[in-house]
């Protein structure tokens, strides 16, 4: 394939940064622009990335099937690494490195 | 509270180089990636730098791939913001924590990916660094990051030849270790255990491509329901430790 139409392809990617950037600036112009935030907002901030991590992490795995094969074993067992030498050494760079290889090895070579 | 300064130490670059490594080094190869895709459908180097600069969102520059040739611009805006629609969330979240960065806030705000919030949001740094000048680096080095692997992927395109499916997991993995540092770190799990069940619960009710958005809504909603409860516990933590 190749590119037709470059004003066409630019609008997109401005198209598509604007309302990216918008969902990251409108809560601060909106909640943020008094020299008081707001308590409730001060509150959300605490909580909600104890929320938000399991978001994200049901997020990263939304593709995967648990009806259909492989049954996302590739995912939990690498998972299983991941929290297991977290919770062994507490280092970050060793358990995502460690859970990332073997997930690739699983998924490349076993499943 | 006073403004922050804004001097960069030896010791803030390398502390944002720690926190930031394995995000470095999985956004080099999952830019790569994405350079490549580009490369494929015409559009060379240039173009992924300029979306790495004006939108800067992994998901949302995947998917604008396909549409650069003849997509329409409505379906480009929405679906932007369905993928996008996280970071309203996240932003939300940081106002307290970067209410006191000067003009520093607009790059902090413009450049929070999912990736950066996980390594922002828990925390203010190691001690002893300047925490505004950290923030900005972990920003900074995660983009900077993002856009050379896309460049790069532009300009070698199909040489490299390194099966790279299944790098993304790096990310989960990622997130995972934080959710587990966070569940160490308080004796309150509810929210820890509402942003899971929720959003699981809702990927199951409303599919794939529409759940984040309900999930958001859910969780914001029993935060506020449970505010009193939450602050409760959250309390008898500090006094414990």
């Amino acid at each position: 394939m190749t590119m037709t139409n470059p004003e066409h392809a630019f609008l997109i990617i401005l198209i598509i940064g604007v309302v990216t950037l918008a969902t990251r600036l409108l809560p601060v112009l909106v909640f943020g622009r008094g020299k008081k935030v707001p308590d409730y907002i001060l509150y959300l901030g605490k909580v909600v990335p104890y929320t938000a991590m399991g978001l994200l992490i049901v997020y990263c795995l939304k593709d995967v099937s648990v009806i259909h094969a492989p049954h996302a074993i590739p995912e939990l067992a690498a998972l299983a690494v991941v929290v297991g030498t977290y919770l062994w050494k507490r280092n970050t760079i060793f358990s995502v490195v460690i859970g990332t290889v073997v997930y690739m090895v699983l998924i490349q070579l076993v499943f | 509270m006073k403004k922050r300064s804004m001097k960069i130490t030896k010791q803030d670059v390398t502390a944002a180089l720690r926190t930031s490594l394995p995000i470095i080094v999985t956004f080099i190869v999952l830019g790569t990636g994405y350079g490549i895709l580009m490369q494929e459908h015409g559009y060379g180097p240039i173009w992924s730098l300029l979306s790495g600069i004006m939108i800067f969102s992994g998901t949302a520059q995947f998917v604008s791939v396909t549409m650069l040739t003849g997509g329409s611009l409505i379906m480009a805006a929405v679906t932007a913001l369905m993928v996008s629609a996280r970071h309203i969330f996240f932003s939300i979240s940081m106002i307290g924590r970067y209410r006191n960065e000067n003009k520093r806030k607009w790059y902090l705000y413009y450049a929070l990916c999912d990736e950066t919030y996980a390594m922002l949001s828990k925390d203010d740094g190691p001690k002893g660094v300047n925490t505004s000048s950290y923030r900005f680096l972990v920003t900074l080095f995660d983009q900077l990051s993002w856009i050379l692997g896309s460049v790069l992927g532009g300009c070698l395109g199909s040489v490299l030849n390194f099966n790279s499916e299944g790098i993304d997991f790096a990310m989960t993995a990622l997130f995972a270790t934080v959710f587990l540092q966070q569940w160490i770190d308080s004796k309150c799990h509810i929210p820890a255990i509402l942003g899971l069940l929720a959003t699981l619960a809702c990927r199951l009710l409303f599919g794939r491509d529409l759940f984040l958005i309900p999930a958001m809504v859910i969780i914001i909603a029993v935060l506020t329901i449970m505010r009193r409860t939450i602050e409760e516990r959250s309390q008898i933590n500090d006094d414990n430790d």
